[in-house]
């Protein structure tokens, strides 16, 4: 009886695969895969969410944060290539940028290129920026006082050309 | 009139000045930074971590997002779409069909979400889609859109409208080839065959250098040819084959139809010349696997039986070391190998990725695919298979950051357990402190203010002033009721001494009220002061708290979620790969059974040409031993009548 047992479900076991490989697919199963990869899209993306939330929590709650964002506008004739930030002398970010990250910082896009966190009081901000204008390149550095209060301190810098090369945004 | 202007100038300046948004939102930028990178799962994630924390928010109008809060609700819809997540109950069609932006932003990704439903063969949601579209289109789609439209009518076979749509953009440069194209099969499927037959010749004329204009052109030509044929008409076919290029994307086809057109003409020396360019071409292709044997059959009918023999050995062969290579392609597949391959990251950052999978070194069955490379379904089952290989390795990497944070809110709590009891005794002495010193200053404030409407010189008495008069009053108090001779110029000396000291704070009054007022804002600033140290001191006390209590439950419950999450995403990884591979395999089964066919057609044909080509021989052998004994025959007539003559 176990011998016949054992053939048989060998034999399953054969004919699996065999029907697995051979099976002609509809548009219908086609479909209903494709909305399945787009509800677990949904359920991923919520998570993500969440963890962001809970991360800035955890990391970098509001009384000590600091976030340092970058941004270009849209000036054709500059493109930043790096740049470096200190805070209070301490180099806390190195930035090298890629063809596309520069296009989307062009088309309004703001880049947050560092989140730490820091004591509340005032502070020094240095930015070093290596870029291009035209064909030559440039190199430019700033220095600004920021002041941390209780609430998280967000600043803008932004890259340009002309006058006010570098120029912050302090929210 | 001047004046006039200069008022609706500036009310027209301040509506502008009121309308633009004080500060740009940076949080929302940095998710547009994302978009624009076409990383949009970032940018999603990002747009719904903000938007989840604003409507959190107990004065939401104080936050910058609430001026591109429109914005934000109709970009993730927008960014949805273009990360296929299209689901008909989906926020994505909300967003886009009924977004409060722009008409000319919501129509572009009206128009985006058409396409899609277009390109997935749904065409009663892709016409529902299209017709949901009112007010300005962006000036770059303005065609693309009417083109779509025609298209998804054909696709409901409403060909009357198709043709007065395409009627009236088919000389528009944008949509050069494509309307012309489309109305010719909207004329067909409208059952006005002639006039659809002369406006794919007309496409078939087109002066172009864009590429895909002339690859439509051939495309036009080739379907007229290939339908010329079906109506029997081959000598007007082989007009419309030649007019292809030979380099294009349907030249392969076209030189087969030219040749077998040729061959119905029976024009077979002529049906030659194109098949025999296409003999040398790659041999993957279905044209050229079918033109092996339809040249020997071309020259078996010139009866160039040999040559024909030669070339259907040749056949043979090519066919047996091809379907050898669609067995290891099939058996590659089946191995994993193909998706092993396709996944490989250096390939996917390339913007040519699908081309560039024509050249997969480990899979050689792609060349055989390029047919099934090019269907939106594989593409988007493609698309759909990296990124379900994208958020397995995202919830795996979460996995590792929850697992940190779990251990640094273990350390938070063992440092700060301890602290906290000292801590908070000191705080309560503090804090009731703190409340008392208020109280007062609160108390004095309200005099102050008090004494505005009724002067109180009493309050502005100095120390010194108030325990001289203390002392006054008691004096005054022992000597009213004494019998005292002396107590008369006593209580003149009294009255003179409160009357000096009246004096002084009633002439002093003004100086003294300014000066008790400056004290006031002085002591106003120090309690400011103090106020923003106690808040900072209560917030870093409650982020102390914060930061290590809370977090267990919402941490389980994304451990729980995310297991569930990756369970599910390593099942569709597993069920979208079968698919891709099961696509794969049909489609290399179909060709493999395609040359299969060929090749025992192709048996038989080399039969039939050995045999031809023998008896043939053998016809030539009869004829010339039955010329050589005729010859012989009148040879020897002569001879014989020499012979006979010399006799």
């Amino acid at each position: 009886m176990n011998k016949i047992q054992t053939v048989f479900i060998g034999l399953i076991l054969l004919l699996i695969p065999l029907s697995c490989w051979s099976a002609e697919l509809t548009r219908e199963q086609i479909k209903g895969l494709d909305e399945q990869v787009q509800d677990i899209k949904k359920d991923v993306l919520a998570i993500s969410a969440e963890l962001q939330t809970l991360e800035e929590k955890l990391l970098y709650p509001s009384t000590s944060q600091i976030s340092l964002f970058v941004s270009t506008g849209n000036e054709q004739s500059y493109s930043p290539d790096a740049v470096q930030i200190k805070i209070d002398g301490k180099k806390v970010m190195h930035y090298i940028y890629s063809f596309k990250e520069i296009d989307a910082l062009r088309r309004g896009g703001v880049q947050r290129i560092f989140t730490g966190n820091i004591l509340g009081g005032n502070h020094t901000l240095d930015i070093r920026v290596i870029g291009r204008m035209g064909g030559s390149k440039t190199k430019r550095k700033a220095s600004y006082t920021i002041k941390k209060g209780i609430g998280p301190k967000l600043v803008e810098i932004k890259l340009g050309s002309g006058s006010s090369a570098i120029k912050i945004v302090d929210q | 009139m001047f004046q006039r202007i200069i008022i609706l100038t500036f009310v027209c300046f301040s509506a502008i000045t009121f309308a633009a948004p004080a500060n740009k939102d940076l949080f929302f930028s940095e998710a547009l930074y994302y978009a624009y990178q076409e990383k949009y799962f970032d940018a999603i994630s990002k747009i719904d971590a903000e938007l989840g924390q604003y409507y959190g928010l107990d004065e939401p109008e104080l936050n910058s997002l609430y001026f591109y809060l429109n914005q934000a609700e109709f970009s993730i819809g927008d960014f949805e779409l273009y990360y296929r997540m299209h689901k008909r109950a989906g926020r994505a069609i909300k967003s886009v069909l009924e977004g409060n932006v722009k008409d000319t932003v919501r129509n572009d990704a009206a128009y985006r979400l058409a396409k899609i439903y277009h390109q997935k063969q749904q065409p009663i949601n892709a016409l529902h889609t299209i017709q949901r579209i009112k007010g300005e289109v962006p000036d770059k789609i303005k065609y693309d859109l009417k083109l779509l439209k025609a298209q998804i009518f054909i696709s409901n076979n409403m060909f009357s409208d198709a043709i007065e749509l395409l009627s009236s953009i088919e000389n528009a440069p944008a949509v050069d080839g494509y309307a012309s194209y489309n109305l010719a099969i909207a004329y067909i499927g409208n059952n006005e065959t002639t006039k659809g037959i002369i406006q794919l010749d007309k496409t078939g004329l087109i002066n172009s250098s864009d590429k895909a204009v002339l690859a439509i052109r051939d495309k036009a030509n080739l379907v007229l040819g290939y339908k010329l044929m079906e109506n029997k008409q081959p000598e007007r076919a082989i007009k419309y084959f030649e007019r292809i290029r030979l380099d294009g994307p349907f030249s392969n086809r076209a030189l087969l139809g030219s040749g077998w057109a040729a061959l119905a003409e029976k024009k077979y020396k002529k049906a030659i010349v194109p098949w025999r360019i296409l003999a040398k071409r790659n041999v993957t292709n279905q044209s050229v696997q079918e033109v092996l044997l339809g040249l020997p059959f071309a020259y078996g009918k010139l009866e160039v039986y040999g040559k024909a023999a030669i070339l259907y050995g040749n056949a043979l062969a090519a066919y047996s070391k091809e379907l050898k290579k669609l067995d290891d392609s099939i058996k590659n597949i089946r191995e994993g190998k193909f998706l092993e391959a396709v996944v490989r990251e250096e390939y996917r950052k390339d913007k040519n990725w699908l081309i560039n999978l024509r050249n997969l070194p480990d899979a050689p069955e792609t060349h055989y695919l390029m047919q099934l490379l090019a269907s939106n379904d594989f593409q988007e089952s493609l698309k759909n298979y990296f990124d379900l290989d994208d958020l397995e390795k995202k919830i795996s990497s979460w996995d590792g950051y929850l697992d940190s944070y779990t251990e640094i809110i273990k350390h938070r709590k063992n440092y700060y357990t301890p602290l906290f009891p000292g801590m908070q005794e000191k705080f309560r002495l503090l804090d009731s402190r703190m409340k008392l010193r208020l109280a007062q200053r609160k108390k004095i404030a309200d005099r102050l203010s008090k004494m505005l409407i009724a002067p109180r010189p009493d309050y502005l008495a100095k120390v010194d002033e108030r325990l001289a008069l203390n002392k006054i009053h008691s004096i005054e108090k022992k000597y009213k009721s004494s019998s005292n001779p002396n107590s008369a110029k006593i209580t003149a000396r009294i009255k003179r001494l409160k009357g000096v000291i009246n004096w002084n704070i009633e002439t002093e009054y003004q100086e003294r009220f300014t000066e008790a007022d400056k004290n006031l804002q002085l002591l106003n600033k120090h309690i400011d002061e103090l106020k923003t140290r106690y808040r900072t001191f209560v917030r870093t006390r409650q982020a102390a708290t914060q930061s290590y209590m809370g977090y267990d439950d919402q941490i389980a419950q994304l451990k729980n979620r995310m297991r569930f999450a990756d369970e599910k995403i390593k099942l569709l990884l597993a069920r979208q790969g079968h698919m891709l591979e099961l696509m794969s395999i049909n489609e290399l089964e179909k060709r493999r059974k395609r040359i299969e066919e060929l090749q025992i057609k192709a048996r038989f044909s080399l039969a039939e040409s050995y045999d031809r080509a023998v008896k043939k021989q053998q016809n030539i052998e009869l004829e010339q031993e039955k010329n050589g004994r005729l010859k012989k025959e009148t040879d020897i007539k002569p001879d014989d009548k020499k012979v006979t003559g010399d006799k």
